[in-house]
């Protein structure tokens, strides 16, 4: 144990208000939701020195709202609620899905959505769920509120389009305008629990009654520095019937949305070829 | 005659030690509040190989606020003695491998004192590195002796060459295992300080109390009675305790003497997994002579194991991987060469299994192969070969008794239904519609129990039972409880011995102050051997009880009244024995020829898995095993150790990579160095053979290490089954299958 709390300064808002205020003062104070990730680097000391802007004294942004146009969901929403909601795992079961291989049950009872998404860790499983459903990320900062569309939050590994001073508020999700006829969501991971991704995919597709597609979404997480959707082989499959033939172009047109690499955790060959596994298996079943 | 007390043994009571560790009040040390005492932090050398030029100390830092030991505080030998004096105990000149001790900094703030760390600059003359077997062998760069070798081993037996021309077939193979990290629960720590007489005291996680004491009588150039090692409860160990304590210990104790504050020095995951010890990586060659109806005719075995950068235990884990690199199979013609190499890496040393899962591995894929060039089922060829009563092993040991192998095959494959289930995964596995390949793979494997040859006469181990004054009875051995349950067993042995409840019997905390020296606590010697001299040391009191008061009390009440007579006005009777060689047990260790070991455990496995077609995923569906333990003592705990042993070693078989670069193990924390979970856990089903041994404890022989020897080599047979695939080398992970079907170019 690293972690010199005396070194620390911990900012408490009590309300949103608060912290948007105490973040604009301290911009260069860390926001903590759960802290799953925070206290891996606080444990080797990676904080000493830090301001902390804690943020669970922040009620607003711990549900999740029906509204019209979909569902929004707190920022400060663990991973156990999402698991467990049952309006999300109806209408958005892949997000459920998600939620529910995260870490282990004990990180999913910290860990929040807002917390996982300003993380931005490129193998977050919850991404390539929330990339299909096209989410909204929802901000508010002392200059105002902003809308951000997932993928557009996302700058590189670990970093994210956020302002100094900026939190996240909410993730809205759109209901879908018809129920899709296929859907995936599928974690490769390095064990059964408590795993970090090698490859993690989400997907959606429509088809047309002449079984031709009429939209497909793709998603996958780990594959590059941030969660992709599969661009050139959702634009190839449109309007087309799902046959081998077919299904094989869509899986060479894979890799021009993603550039997996080798790590600790596994090879490049390996992730595309997995990925590729996974769309075929899902375009073809 | 009074009626003969229920049996204590074999029934699975409940651990002595649950209830502290159930409601969490068990002390482990850094759960000791110690009123004013430093905490300590090491800082450690960053390079493979070279000489430190200078150590500067940051001016502006406030160095006076700090304790700081160095090499030249060390009053006695700046040596860990082990089995041999080669690792310092702090570095002065020259660095051997990354992560070497060089010096303590201590403060009362635990985060001040890793900050300070940061505040020394170290500047190095860096040599060339070897980090590989291949290297080390080749002598890329002399880091020890003529030929970087630290220990060798020769066993012959019969001819080979006319093993070799007598054979219709000969089948060779290399195989190759990686590091494997312990990865005990509770990190290592230990808390030093110094008593008012001046004598040094150690309290913390350790294996073997009196290896650390005999370490700290050289390093303090103390009294041994003015050295005491404490055992605090031990958050399991699994051989990495074993010989590291000793340098922890050393660090703790001289920052403690030369601040004159008790001193904690607790490693956290991270700084544990890239310094401590890990198993040794090996290569290991076979070169196997058969005739066509399977009997085994010639075996040449080459082993090479890296030790790292120190002896550490090094000779002796290679003595085992040597002893039990034929497999448990009878074979007239042998020879078995083995080495273990240096190399500029933090030095391996024990792991459960020492030494036999990396040659078992080696020896039990071999026969695999052996069985496809046959086209035999390696099941049958097992049968054929299997050890027996009345078998010669390599080093000319004859199997007197005991020798369960055949069993535990028969009955493992009997209740897997492992015929049976290789005639329905061949079909589940031929119809492309199927979401997985599924597969199925046996291993049969031996372990020695024991010190090898000699070794059990040279320790010379000691234990007692003591009876107190006040009615308690006590159990007095340096054996340490480190989640194996040794104390729950020794407890229901003396009640067993003693015809009297076993809550009537404690068991005294591992002090060297307080018990004999039982040796380590290691090597599946804890139950057989310490066991033993327990059970002989509890007839004694009963001899005694029965001798003064006809009887043996069967509750506190009696026994408070024959204690005080038996006591006679000393506050205890200690009944101390220790052991004795067989006399016709014979060993020579220049020959390496003789009784290897007094007895040896059997045991067989078989590992139902499926590979899924997608993601090359493996999941082990279902471990049956039958595994002959001569007598279990506690058989709920003996399953215990069987179903922990096994999970160890599937995370050795599928998962566990230490990613070693540069010397650096650069995944030392539980994010990458991945081992199984609860949920990668099989259902198993484990069976308990019960071939007596009459030297151990009501028949009871080795169990500890066994379960980590032989599920490895099953796992990657089942891969083969389900994949057709064969991998000679583990961890097999989805990657390795994926590259093999893009070689083969297969398609989904």
């Amino acid at each position: 144990m690293r972690g010199a709390p005396l070194s620390m300064t911990v900012l408490r808002p009590q309300s949103a208000e608060e912290a948007v205020s105490l973040f604009a003062d301290n911009p260069s104070a860390k926001p903590l939701a759960g802290g799953t990730d925070y206290m891996v680097l606080w444990n080797m000391g990676g904080a000493n020195g830090q301001c902390l802007l804690d943020l669970s004294g922040v009620k607003e942004w711990r549900t999740i709202r029906k509204t019209a146009a979909g569902l929004s969901i707190g920022a400060l929403v663990t991973h156990a609620e999402l698991r467990d909601d049952p309006v999300l795992r109806r209408e958005f079961p892949l997000l459920a899905r998600a939620a529910a291989v995260v870490g282990a049950e004990q990180i999913q009872n910290r860990g929040t959505l807002g917390g996982n998404i300003a993380n931005a860790s490129p193998a977050a499983d919850t991404f390539p769920a929330l990339a299909v459903y096209e989410a909204t990320v929802k901000t508010v900062s002392r200059k105002g509120t902003r809308s951000l569309p997932l993928l557009q939050t996302f700058s590189g590994v670990k970093k994210t389009n956020l302002e100094p001073g900026e939190l996240i508020t909410a993730i809205d999700i759109p209901y879908l305008p018809k129920r899709p006829h296929r859907q995936l969501f599928r974690k490769v991971g390095t064990r059964a629990a408590m795993a970090i991704s090698k490859t993690v995919a989400a997907a959606l597709v429509w088809l047309e009654r002449d079984r031709t597609v009429c939209e497909l979404r793709f998603a996958l997480g780990s594959m590059a520095p941030t969660v992709r959707r599969l661009k050139a082989a959702e634009e190839f499959v449109k309007g087309k019937r799902l046959t081998a033939e077919v299904a094989a172009v869509a899986c060479e047109l894979l890799k021009n949305d993603v550039s997996p690499i080798d790590d600790i955790r596994s090879t490049a060959e390996y992730r595309l070829r997995v990925s590729r596994n996974l769309l075929s298996d899902f375009l073809l079943s | 005659m009074a009626r003969p007390s229920p049996a204590k043994i074999g029934i699975g009571i409940v651990r002595t030690d649950a209830p502290q560790k159930l409601t969490g009040t068990a002390k482990y040390i850094d759960d000791y509040k110690i009123p004013g005492c430093l905490h300590a932090a090491t800082l450690r050398t960053t390079i493979a190989h070279g000489r430190i030029k200078k150590i500067t100390f940051d001016p502006a830092f406030p160095w006076h606020q700090f304790a700081i030991a160095r090499a030249a505080d060390i009053p006695g030998l700046n040596n860990v003695l082990f089995i041999e004096n080669d690792q310092p105990l702090l570095t002065e000149d020259k660095v051997m491998h990354p992560m070497q001790p060089i010096l303590i900094v201590g403060h009362q703030d635990r985060a001040q004192a890793y900050e300070a760390l940061k505040h020394i600059a170290v500047e190095y003359a860096e040599e060339n590195p070897v980090f590989s077997i291949k290297d080390s062998l080749a002598r890329r760069q002399l880091l020890r002796g003529e030929d970087n070798i630290f220990k060798k081993f020769l066993i012959e037996k019969g001819n080979l060459d006319d093993g070799f021309s007598q054979a219709d077939l000969i089948v060779e193979g290399e195989y190759k295992v990686p590091h494997q990290e312990q990865a005990y629960i509770e990190n290592h720590g230990i808390a030093a300080w110094v008593e008012n007489d001046g004598t040094i005291v150690v309290r913390g996680s350790l294996q073997c109390p009196y290896y650390v004491h005999k370490a700290l009588v050289k390093i303090f150039n103390r009294p041994p009675e003015k050295i005491r090692v404490i055992n605090a409860v031990t958050g399991g160990a699994f051989g990495g305790k074993e010989d590291y304590p000793s340098l922890i210990a050393g660090h703790a104790a001289l920052l403690a003497l030369k601040s004159g504050k008790p001193v904690k020095l607790i490693y956290d995951r991270a700084e544990d997994m890239a310094a401590t010890t890990k198993r040794h990586p090996a290569i290991i060659k076979h070169k196997t002579g058969v005739s066509k109806n399977g009997k085994l005719l010639a075996q040449d075995i080459t082993v090479f194991m890296d030790g790292g950068a120190f002896a550490t235990c090094s000779g002796v884990v290679l003595s085992r991987g040597t002893l039990h690199a034929t497999g448990p199979y009878e074979c007239p013609n042998v020879r078995v060469r083995s080495c273990v190499l240096a190399t500029n890496t933090p030095p391996n040393g024990a792991f459960r299994g020492f030494g036999v899962p990396q040659t078992i591995f080696a020896a039990e894929l071999q026969m695999e192969k052996i069985a496809a060039a046959l086209n035999l089922s390696s099941l049958e060829l097992r049968r054929r070969n299997s050890w027996k009563v009345g078998t010669i092993t390599s080093t000319g040991q004859e199997l007197k008794e005991s020798v369960g192998a055949s069993k535990c095959l028969e009955l493992c494959v009997k209740k897997a239904r492992y015929d049976k289930k290789r005639k329905e995964y061949a079909r589940w596995n031929a119809d492309p519609g199927k979401p997985t390949w599924k597969g199925i793979g046996l291993a049969l494997c031996h372990h020695g129990a024991g010190f090898t040859g000699s070794g059990e006469t040279i320790l010379a181990s000691r234990a007692a039972v003591s009876l107190l004054k006040d009615g308690r009875i006590k159990i007095l051995t340096a054996a340490t409880d480190i989640g194996q349950g040794a104390g729950t067993i020794f407890t229901q042995i003396a009640a067993q011995a003693l015809g009297m409840p076993a809550s009537l019997i404690q068991i005294e905390i591992p002090d060297t102050a307080l018990v004999p020296n039982s040796g380590p606590t290691v090597a599946s010697r804890t139950t057989m051997v310490i066991g033993r001299l327990i059970e002989r040391a509890a007839e004694q009191l009963k001899n005694e009880l029965m001798k003064s008061t006809g009887k043996v009390p069967q509750d506190r009440t009696a026994l408070k009244k024959a204690a005080r007579l038996l006591c006679d006005g000393r506050s205890a009777k200690r009944f101390e024995v220790q052991y004795e060689k067989p006399a016709d047990i014979t060993w020579d260790d220049d020959l390496y020829h003789g009784e290897a070991y007094g007895v040896f455990s059997y045991a067989a496995i078989a590992v139902s898995l499926e590979v899924d077609r997608l993601t090359y995923e493996i999941k082990v569906r279902k471990v049956t095993t039958a595994q002959d333990i001569g007598k279990a003592i506690n058989p709920t705990l003996a399953k215990g150790q069987i179903m922990g042993g096994t999970n160890q070693a599937l995370g050795y078989a599928l998962l566990e990579y230490a990613d070693f670069r540069g010397g650096w193990m650069r995944n030392s924390q539980f994010t990458n160095y991945v081992i199984p979970t609860f949920a990668d856990t099989p259902p198993m089903d484990v069976f308990l053979v019960e071939e007596p041994y009459s030297r151990g404890p009501y028949g009871a022989k080795g169990l500890g290490e066994m379960p980590m020897d032989l599920p490895a080599p099953a796992v990657v047979s089942a891969v083969h089954d389900a994949t057709s695939f064969w991998f000679n080398e583990i961890p097999v992970r989805p990657e390795h299958i994926c590259s093999e079907l893009i070689k083969a170019q297969r398609p989904l």
